[in-house]
């Protein structure tokens, strides 16, 4: 770019701190000394956080079980075995027999955790209708591409709801039961099964179509539901709040998670009798086995936790927090050593200087 | 506009061979010349439009994009969003389509605005109203209507509105007064003259009767260049020819002035004038910086394509299982399962590809861009370079160069006008060895107004009278300079001699010295009237002498000669010129004493010049006046057909004596160059002066000190001598100190090495860049590179300006590739400066050429200081540190990506949200590193001024080195880690886990993979923006605005994006994200972990480096920080002892004496600079250098 003498014109240029690169401005300088405390204070900020964070996670308890059947893992290994090569394997039920010798504090989570499943395989996380979910009824009969293969059925009815996600639905079901005494009879201890996904999830984002004539199967007539469903989307539950897609079960599974490790949220216990936690006994869990792992090489696991004020068990946090706190104090000792060896020299050449 | 220039390139490209002719043939007023005459082919002109605009209504969109693709950044863009558009891709083509648009847009704004102002102007310039003859009648039309033949009237004050044959003018000599300040800046009036056959057509009747062809060579950009001739044909005769050169050339753009109005024929009309081809960009320079930048880009595009191929390769791996590739529970299509193999490899490998194509980001180009282009403003805007005597600021001609200024290693000069004032002043002349002092001194004061010749020798005989008359009359008459009567009582150079004012303008300063001085010494020249040339001679008679010939005066002749005709009827030739110019082809007078004197001269730093005669008798005149009319009238090689001639006159001439023109060095010269060698700059003086001269200027400017040694490499010696010999012998010398001489000459502060100086001439240096015949080793150019670079300082004096250029290039084109600049004032000195890597032009008093041909201009040599040292330093580290900060910033954006394959099963998930993709360079973090860009100084203005040393620190690229880059490369991929890794960790083993209190009931929920991704961008925009707040040094209101505003952004950015369903949006995977992530404990602890912990590592590389390794600079900022008496710990004798010296880090230190060297020099500088210089620091440091093993001899020089 060129300016020439007549553009500026002869006169002389601003005179403003400005242009003339004069502003007024703070000069920090990371030098020693400011870092010094600098780095104290961080470090002994972070390791108080840390212990704090690692005492309330290892104060969390957690259980958890696999119940993927391999050989002589437990009972479920029958189910394991009758599913396989199946598909969709058998229904087929198991159990899980625990006790707790004291109370496990609450409120207790329920989750189910899967590994080696990729939610977050690109094909796999786009095979959704999210126009479709919340409930457009041109979207509900003309499902997104990304659904293939799951966008329609053989039949070439449109699937609702469409797409990969969404047919791997998991389906295991799972029911606690406890024995106050031993020899005493199972009483089933209640599972809260709404309120685990997102509330905007739930409220917002995920709608069912519009109801005909008052009715939800009718709304999702002319579709059909996904290969690998047992029930259309509209019987999930007979809740008429927790069917069609605003399912919590389905709302939760439809938020793919963000590793091939992962958990989702199946219940929370918090009713009654078990609002403090689960107390001290023998419990059960009747398992539902439908959901086949074992052919990807995954697991499945079943896991009671209690949380914090920091969420979930996890003790990364605290420990990432004590390593760091320490480093940076030992990294200060570093430095005041150094800078105090020099600073010794330079007074040492005064002294000589002086002598 | 657009038909006419493709016309034109038709006719330029087309018509090659019957039509291409290069010399055109114009019938004046388009009247047919007689039959008979030389047939000639007709050519088609264009119009006399002027299209400065590059674009028209409807070829800007296709020809903007078009221009805008060529550039291969935006190419590497632009195919990017095809394969995205192509292929199946996990990005959408809108994160790279949409800041693609973007830029593209804004350049095509920018651009489609400049061409609106354009063409606004192009139209005013075609619109405005022209005077042509037309049957004789005087008839106004649009100036774009005009055409090659019509001729024009142009009346007092107007511009010419094509280039134009001047015809003749209402002045009765057929002279008109121009000044071409619009278009090289040059003010003063020029004298054109008018044919001398048509300069009778006064009226327009008159003119529409001339019948005349013109014949000239095809438009050239060269402003001072024609050649051409004119057939004026009368009724009878055969037609006269003339010869025309630029003196009877008007050119479009320039003024007419003093003259009532003229009558020119166009010649060259529209695009084709002088003015439009001057338009044409000159050759682009690119900067170091620009050259690194593009090396990593490489480096970087390698990068891509390996992890690219990395993971296309790990997929087909991962996937050999078939539950791998295919789980139940996501099937494939049909049509997926059939895609040939290797097709799908392939389109994995661009899809990943494109997923990974963020680390070059298309915002650095546009940063960068903008970065230089609103910088640049601050050098025309620097007050301290404002001259308020010519009111003239630095200009900046392209601001591709700004951080090149930092760089500079070499630095060659001009002498005259750039290190002086060029403001010449009389001081003596010698005449056969009499010498001459037009002042009266008295009692050692000099009068200056006094008038009177001071003979210092004894008086001359009779004879001797004669000759001095004749050498007065000589310097007289052999000039060109010419008289301004009246109009102008305040001009700067009023004669001192009473009465009559008159002022003397001319091109060349010097000329006006001597015949002001010639004035004084009672002979004054007053006029040129009708080809006479009228003198008032000592006895206040008037003589006139008919100017004959002017053989006007040129750089490689270094002469120029006039032959008058005197009243009595005998023609002389005068000739002067340079002394070596002059005394091979004199044939008598006193050629000794007159050398002596001459050498005597040079030696004090004056300029000489020598003035020779020859009488001729009228045979002999007959010979020369038939050699130059052929010479003059030839259209090919009339240059060279013209200085043979002028060869064979200028010869056998007498002696008659030698003048003496001082030139005060400019202001502060030796101040600057003192500096600029202290920043570590050679400086070399080229000139066209005597060596004695110019050797006088160097040692008044410092360049040469008291105990410099002088290698001469001239042509004397090489006579006595072979070249070889000389050759060996000096570098024998230099380099017999080598090993500690080579770095440690140019701090200037070794008292007792020694220094050297190397002068060497013109001929000189032709004999050694010429190749060896014999072939043996080579040829001496590397010998003498060696040399030169164990000096101090080079002259090079008697250089032509061609050879300058020559010098430049040998040295940008030695084995270390110097950063060179040029500097000077006049158009000898465009060759050069057009040939370093960056030119600066001084807006001196020999017109503008320089200063139009330079990258930036500069009133004085002194503003050179500022130009380099700070202004060029601050370029420096603000460029090199955005183009660093642009690779960190993307390394540590796309390396969690492609982390994030090895746990998505390389299915090319994206981490980050199509936003986030989009926007982190285009917004998230663009503007604090363009503001920093902007805006910072790590050490103040008046510190650098003061501190010259500093400039060291920031020599041969530091900043932009490998070991930088890999620095910054290895930081981005440590923060990328840890954000990864720190996510990763978080989500792994179970949970980031929302309480969801905002929201509802006590609630537990759990996070999917895009707050995964949403938490890494977070931590990521936060790093890298803290990464730039520790790295400024100057925050001003504008910095903290910028630096927490674009953070504060991003949040509110994401509070929005992810807190509405967007309509237009077909998936809603960010809905709440942000907000559920914000709402979670473990989450904001983790962001505040993940922020340390990525910038601990930088943070204890800069306390480290600046406590243990302080480089130069940062010593500096320690003592402004701290006041003096707190500074002991930072004392530079730590860094004696330190193994290394850099402003990286110790790890590669390059140990040896400089950085010791640079540690004092600038600690001397500060002593000597600060108010109160703390006596006890400097004792200390003195007594304990030696013990540090600090050479003894370096104490001496502190106290």
């Amino acid at each position: 770019m060129t300016w020439s003498a007549t553009a500026r014109g002869a006169h002389q240029p601003d005179n403003t701190a400005f242009t003339q690169q004069r502003l007024p401005a703070w000069q920090p300088l990371l030098s020693a000394s400011i870092a010094l405390p600098l780095f104290f204070c961080a470090g002994l900020a972070f390791i108080g956080l840390g212990l704090g964070l690692y005492y309330s996670s290892n104060g969390i308890k957690e259980l958890e079980y696999d119940y993927t059947g391999d050989q002589g893992t437990g009972n479920c290994s029958v189910c394991a075995a009758a599913g396989e090569g199946l598909a969709p394997p058998p229904s087929c039920s198991c159990a899980w027999y625990f006790s707790l010798p004291e109370l496990f504090q609450g409120p207790v989570y329920l989750y189910y955790e899967l590994t080696n499943f990729y939610q977050n395989n690109r094909r796999y996380g786009v095979s959704r209708d999210d126009e479709q979910l919340s409930g457009m009824p041109s979207a509900l009969l003309h499902p997104a591409n990304e659904c293939a293969p799951y966008q329609r059925s053989a039949a070439g009815l449109p699937i609702a709801p469409c797409g990969a996600i969404a047919n791997s639905l998991f389906n295991d079901s799972f029911s606690l039961w406890h024995q106050r005494q031993s020899g005493g009879p199972y009483v089933e201890v209640p599972l809260d099964r709404s309120g685990i996904a997102w509330w905007t999830d739930y409220h917002v984002k995920f709608r069912n179509p519009p109801l005909v004539n008052g009715s939800l199967a009718l709304a999702f007539r002319g579709t059909a539901p996904p290969p690998n469903w047992r029930r259309p989307v509209y019987e999930l539950s007979p809740d008429p709040n927790n069917t069609g897609f605003i399912n919590q079960d389905f709302v939760v599974w439809m938020r793919t998670a963000a590793l091939p490790t992962f958990r989702k949220l199946y219940a929370r216990i918090r009713q009654g009798n078990y609002s403090a936690g689960l107390p001290r006994g023998a419990y059960r869990v009747n398992i539902t086995y439908n959901y086949p792992v074992r052919a990807f090489g995954g697991h499945k696991l079943l896991i009671f936790s209690s949380i914090s004020w920091m969420g979930g068990k996890n003790p990364f946090l605290g420990i990432a927090y004590l390593v760091v706190g320490s480093l940076c104090i030992l990294i200060g000792f570093v430095m005041l050593v150094v800078y105090i060896r020099y600073q010794d020299q330079d007074d040492d050449d005064d002294d000589d200087n002086e002598e | 506009m657009d038909c006419s220039l493709v016309r034109t390139l038709v006719h330029r490209y087309c018509a090659g061979e019957e039509n291409w002719v290069d010399s055109r043939t114009i019938y004046v007023g388009h009247r047919e010349p007689p039959p008979g005459a030389e047939a000639y082919i007709p050519q088609r002109y264009p119009d006399n439009r002027i299209v400065s605009s590059k674009y028209t209504f409807w070829n800007f969109i296709p020809k903007n994009l078009f221009e805008q693709f060529r550039r291969i950044a935006n190419f590497y863009f632009l195919i990017i969003f095809l394969v995205q558009l192509i292929i199946d891709t996990p990005t959408s083509p809108v994160t790279s389509g949409l800041p693609l648009f973007f830029v593209i847009t804004v350049t095509a704004i920018k651009q489609g605005y400049e061409d609106w102002l354009r063409h606004k102007a192009d139209n005013a310039m075609n619109q405005c109203p022209v005077h042509f003859i037309q049957h004789g009648k005087l008839v106004r039309k649009q100036s774009r209507k005009l055409r090659v033949g019509d001729i024009v009237m142009v009346k007092e004050d107007e511009t010419f509105p094509c280039d134009l044959i001047f015809l003749s003018s209402n002045r009765g000599d057929g002279t008109c007064h121009v000044t071409t300040a619009s278009l090289d800046g040059e003010s003063s009036h020029k004298t054109h003259y008018a044919v001398q056959d048509t300069k009778g057509f006064h009226t327009e009747e008159d003119i529409d009767g001339l019948h005349a062809t013109i014949e000239c060579e095809q438009p050239q950009p060269d402003l001072y260049k024609f050649v051409g001739r004119i057939n004026v044909y009368s009724d009878l005769n055969d037609p006269v020819v003339r010869p025309l050169g630029s003196e009877n050339l008007l050119l479009r753009g320039a003024t007419l002035k003093n003259t009532e109005k003229i009558f020119g024929v166009a010649i060259y009309t529209g695009m084709e004038t002088k003015m439009a081809l001057n338009y044409q960009s000159k050759s682009q320079k690119r900067s170091a910086v620009e050259k690194s930048m593009n090396v990593f880009l490489i480096v970087y595009l390698c990068i891509l394509i390996s992890k690219a191929l990395i993971n296309t390769v790990l997929k087909y791996v991962w996937q050999s299982e078939p539950f791998r590739d295919e789980p139940w529970y996501n099937q494939k299509t049909e049509s997926e399962r059939q895609r040939n193999l290797f097709l799908k490899a392939f389109t994995d490998f661009l899809a990943f590809m494109v997923l990974f194509n963020y680390i070059i980001p298309v915002s650095m180009y546009v940063t960068v861009e903008m970065q230089k282009f609103l910088g640049s403003y601050f050098i025309t805007w620097d007050e301290d370079m404002f001259d308020e005597e010519t009111g003239e600021g630095p200009l900046v001609n392209t601001s591709d160069l700004n951080e090149e200024l930092g760089q500079v290693e070499y630095i060659f000069t001009d002498k005259t006008g750039t290190l002086t004032e060029n403001n010449m002043e009389f001081k003596e002349c010698c005449i056969e060895g009499h010498v001459y002092v037009p002042h009266v001194i008295c009692n050692g004061q000099v009068l200056p107004d006094a008038s009177g010749i001071d003979m210092i020798d004894s008086s001359p005989s009779v004879s001797g009278r004669e000759r001095e008359e004749l050498f007065f009359r000589a310097l007289c008459l052999c000039h060109t300079v010419q008289v301004k009567d009246d109009d102008n009582p305040d001009g700067p150079r009023k004669s001192p001699d009473g009465g009559k004012s008159c002022v003397y303008i001319s091109s060349s300063p010097d000329e006006v010295a001597l015949v002001e001085g010639v004035q004084r010494l009672g002979f004054t020249y007053l006029r040129l009237k009708d080809n006479y040339m009228e003198i008032l001679n000592r006895d206040n008679g008037v003589e006139r002498f008919e100017l004959l010939e002017i053989l006007s005066f040129d750089s490689v002749r270094r002469r120029m000669s006039v032959i008058v005709k005197s009243a009595e009827g005998d023609i002389y030739l005068f000739c002067k010129g340079a002394d070596s110019s002059i005394f091979p082809r004199v044939i008598e007078g006193k050629v000794d004493q007159i050398r002596a004197r001459v050498e005597r001269n040079a030696v004090e730093g004056l300029r000489t010049l020598c003035v020779a005669y020859k009488r001729l008798i009228p045979e002999e005149y007959e010979g020369i006046c038939q050699l130059l009319q052929a010479a003059k009238v030839a259209l090919q090689d009339r240059e060279k057909k013209l200085a043979e001639a002028y060869e064979q006159i200028e010869k056998d001439l007498i002696l008659l004596g030698a003048t003496a023109v001082e030139d005060r060095l400019q202001e502060k010269a030796a101040d600057t160059i003192e500096a600029l060698q202290k920043a570590g700059i050679k400086v070399w003086v080229l000139t066209g002066d005597k060596m004695e001269t110019a050797a006088a200027t160097c040692y008044a400017c410092k360049l040469f000190r008291r105990n410099t040694q002088l290698l001469e490499l001239t042509t004397k010696r090489i006579e006595e001598q072979s070249l070889h010999d000389v050759l060996f012998e000096l570098s024998k010398t230099v380099l017999r100190h080598s090993g500690s001489l080579t770095r440690d000459t140019f701090s200037g502060l070794s008292a007792d090495m020694q220094d050297y100086g190397l002068i060497i001439d013109g001929a000189a240096l032709s004999l050694i860049m010429k190749p060896r015949e014999d072939g043996s080793s080579g040829n001496y150019r590397e010998l003498f590179l060696e040399i030169c670079r164990s000096c101090s300082a080079v002259l090079c004096c008697r250089m032509a300006p061609l050879q300058k250029a020559q010098i430049v290039k040998l040295i940008k084109f030695s084995k270390e590739h110097p950063i060179t600049l040029a500097i000077g004032d006049g158009a000898n000195d465009v060759s050069m400066i057009l040939e370093a890597h960056v030119g600066i032009g001084v807006i001196g008093k020999e017109g503008r050429q320089a200063a139009r041909n330079s990258d930036y201009a500069i009133p004085k040599f002194k503003h050179l200081k500022k130009m380099l040292l700070v202004h060029g330093h601050f370029y420096y580290i603000r460029i090199s540190e955005l183009v660093q900060y642009f690779f960190y910033k993307n390394v540590c954006f796309i390396f969690p990506q492609f982390l994030y394959q090895f746990f998505c099963g390389f299915s090319q998930q994206t981490l980050y949200d199509t936003a986030y993709l989009t926007l982190y360079n285009i917004s998230f973090t663009s503007l604090p590193i363009l503001l920093y860009s902007l805006m910072e100084q790590h050490v103040s203005i008046d510190v650098l001024k003061r501190d010259p040393a500093l400039y060291r620190d920031i020599a041969k690229n530091a900043l932009l080195r490998w070991r930088v880059f890999i620095y910054w490369t290895l930081l981005g991929l440590f923060d990328a880690l840890v954000f990864f890794f720190g996510a990763y960790f978080m989500f792994e083993n179970t949970t980031v886990t929302s309480n969801g209190q905002i929201m509802t009931t006590n609630t537990h929920m759990i996070f999917g993979n895009w707050t995964f991704g949403t938490l890494v961008f977070t931590v990521m925009v936060f790093t890298v923006t803290l990464k730039l707040a520790l790295d400024t040094h100057y925050w001003t209101w504008i910095n903290h605005f910028v630096i927490w505003g674009s953070l504060l952004f991003y949040v509110v950015f994401s509070l929005l994006w992810g807190g509405v369903i967007w309509p237009f949006l077909n998936y809603q995977r960010m809905y709440y994200v942000f907000i559920q992530m914000l709402s979670s404990g473990p989450a904001w602890l983790a962001i505040v972990l993940l922020v340390t912990v990525s910038l601990l590592p930088d943070v204890l590389k800069k306390v480290l480096c600046r406590q243990l390794w302080p480089t130069a600079t940062e010593r500096v900022q320690n003592g402004c920080a701290q006041p003096w008496d707190q500074d002991s710990e930072f004392t530079p004798l730590a860094s004696l002892q330190s193994p290394g010296y850099q402003s990286t880090c110790p790890s590669a230190a390059w140990s040896g004496s400089r950085p010791q060297q640079v540690t004092l020099a600038v600690w001397k500088g500060k002593v000597s600079a600060e108010p109160p210089p703390a006596p006890g620091c400097s004792h200390r440091c003195c007594s304990s250098s030696p013990r540090h093993g600090c050479p003894g001899s370096l104490v001496g020089m502190l106290v």
